[in-house]
């Protein structure tokens, strides 16, 4: 078990198991699939993501250096959150990105009862450490418990 | 925290009302999560967005753009906006035509209305190769703007020396709904400097789309200065060297996530402050003619069958310029000539945006490139693919923009004229 100390971009507890992207995660064409075509599961479609593809991200802790690819990522986000087809958090080892901050924002500003909390700024050794079905929590303070 | 003028203050405080409130505390909690300490203003003429897709899945955009028209709080610049998603030029079976019209993009008109009440600049202001002058959104060096779309923002930043952040759908219009954005990252001096050297060492002069992928993957989101790119392209910003950084751009922008490049002796930046834009303890990549061989041997192939025939080729992701339709006719017909055909061999579409089109049917070269068989249109080639019926298809690209987001199959250009002109001949 290891804690991680990151800064809250979006607050809220969860307890979730982890699924892992060392690469950047391409928003647009990781989530087009689930949010076009009814993919409940939210399957990644990113054939560049050799970590997340074909796998479903639904509910579990999204453990990233940042998000990448088109400007369309933060409303693409946005909408994701407001079908409820996410993540049940994102942790970020690098600084958020421009696009994922704005779709985090965007959600927490304009949306009513959807809660994806977003911790950032976790370091290289938390993606190092991190993997596939390990359990995540993270707490108030933005501290992460993988264990 | 922020410091915030009165006026943005009582802005947040509701003094304009409730939706405007929300616009300016987006703005503030997105300049807070990256250290800003001020607002600044909009300084283009005009601003650019990146949502030109009236997609059903878009449903919660389309409901916050409501309310935003609704409480009057529109844009105070005038916009243009990325390329439209269908057109009946480009070929699609009775199907795709109907996953198009009624399934995918039945809100297409609904929101075309939505943004004539937002700002659009003109009906044909759909491109995301704005910054062409045929288009006419070309803002000048220095200013701020609040564009979205990764290909259009990192040309501005580069090529044009305008200041831009990478912002997002959505964030790009609430900066023109204020009038203002949060002062941070590439609007900086400081953000401005690259942290990344990168050394062009190949033999021939390095594929624009994969050696902006190269980069791209190699730096993410930092800023790369390059050098050894102006033996390729001079020194000059002339139209094929602004072709090709266009093209390289959108390369770095989509396969990473590169927002500002500095080409060593080129781009305005650079030539202005030199070395002094390279950051101390810059990382070093070096790029040869293997590094891009092993980059471009890396990406998976999509298809389902590796050695299926192709069945339509799209080029022009970002759209076409000028000078490359007229390019790519005089490459299309003297490859015909060689390969003794009179029409391409795969059904194949260059798109430009309507404005660049107008101007290229006023050329002789227009019915000349009719007589091959190509295509123009001002479609997306992306919004296009982004369907199961057209991501089965077995499509030709040498935009790795295009490669990244949907199923087709990257070849570099001389590539692309083989089998476009001879197939498999």
């Amino acid at each position: 078990m290891r804690e991680f100390k990151g800064r809250i971009v979006t607050p809220g507890t969860v307890t979730a198991e982890a699924v892992v992207s060392h690469g950047g995660f391409n928003t647009l064409a990781s989530l087009q699939k689930a949010l076009q075509f009814g993919d409940k599961t939210v399957t990644v479609g990113d054939q560049n993501n050799p970590d997340l593809y074909g796998k479903s991200i639904l509910g579990k802790a999204l453990c990233l250096p940042q998000t990448i690819g088109s400007t369309t990522g933060g409303l693409v986000l946005y909408c994701a959150c407001s079908m409820e087809r996410i993540p049940a958090c994102m942790l970020f080892a690098n600084h958020i990105d421009s696009l994922a901050a704005a779709g985090a924002i965007l959600a927490d500003v304009w949306l009513d009862n959807v809660t994806m909390p977003v911790v950032d700024c976790l370091g290289d050794e938390f993606l190092e450490y991190v993997k596939d079905g390990m359990q995540i929590t993270i707490k108030e303070d933005g501290v992460v418990v993988v264990e | 925290m922020m410091k915030l003028t009165d006026e943005q203050q009582a802005i947040l405080d509701g003094a304009q009302g409730e939706v405007l409130a929300k616009v300016m505390k987006t703005l503030v909690m997105y300049g807070e999560t990256f250290g800003a300490e001020k607002m600044v203003p909009v300084t283009s003429k005009y601003n650019h967005l990146v949502t030109s897709f009236g997609l059903k899945m878009l449903g919660p955009v389309y409901e916050l753009m409501d309310k935003l028209i609704e409480a009057g709080a529109v844009s105070q610049q005038k916009f243009s906006v990325d390329p439209r998603p269908v057109d009946k030029n480009v070929p699609a079976n009775f199907l795709q035509n109907l996953i198009f019209n009624k399934i995918m993009y039945s809100k297409q008109d609904f929101y075309e209305e939505q943004l004539n009440k937002l700002g659009l600049m003109e009906k044909d202001a759909f491109t995301c190769a704005c910054y062409l002058d045929e288009v006419g959104n070309v803002p000048k060096k220095g200013e701020v703007l609040s564009w979205a779309e990764s290909s259009a923002v990192v040309y501005a930043n580069s090529v044009l020396g305008a200041r831009c952040n990478r912002n997002s759908g959505i964030m790009d219009i609430m900066g023109s709904v204020v009038g203002y954005v949060p002062y941070f990252g590439l609007l900086t001096d400081e953000g401005r400097k690259a942290t990344w050297v990168i050394r062009i060492e190949t033999e021939k002069k390095p594929e624009a789309q994969l050696l902006g992928s190269a980069i791209g993957m190699k730096v993410m989101e930092d800023v790369p200065y390059v050098f050894g790119l102006d033996k390729w392209l001079g020194t000059e910003l002339d139209e094929a060297a602004c072709s090709y950084l266009k093209d390289f751009g959108a390369a770095t922008a989509s396969n990473g996530a590169v927002g500002l490049y500095h080409i060593d002796n080129l781009t305005p930046e650079a030539k202005e402050l030199g070395e002094e834009l390279i950051a101390q303890d810059a990382n070093v990549y070096v790029i040869d003619d293997a590094e891009l061989e092993r980059v471009k041997n890396n990406y998976p192939i999509m298809w389902k069958d590796k050695d299926a025939k192709p069945k339509l080729c799209f080029m022009g992701c970002p759209h076409m310029s000028l000078e490359q339709l007229k390019t790519w006719t005089d490459r299309v017909e003297a490859g015909l000539k060689e390969a003794g055909n009179n029409k391409v061999v795969i059904p194949t579409v260059f798109t430009a945006s309507k404005p660049v089109l107008r101007e290229f049917e006023k050329t002789e070269y227009a019915e000349r490139l009719k007589k091959t068989g190509v295509i123009t249109s001002y479609i997306c080639p992306l919004m296009y693919m982004n369907n199961p019926l057209c991501g089965k298809m077995p499509v030709i690209t040498s935009s790795n923009k295009l490669r990244t987001y949907t199923t087709s199959r990257y070849y570099t250009d001389d590539e692309i004229l083989v089998q476009i002109t001879k197939g498999g001949k």
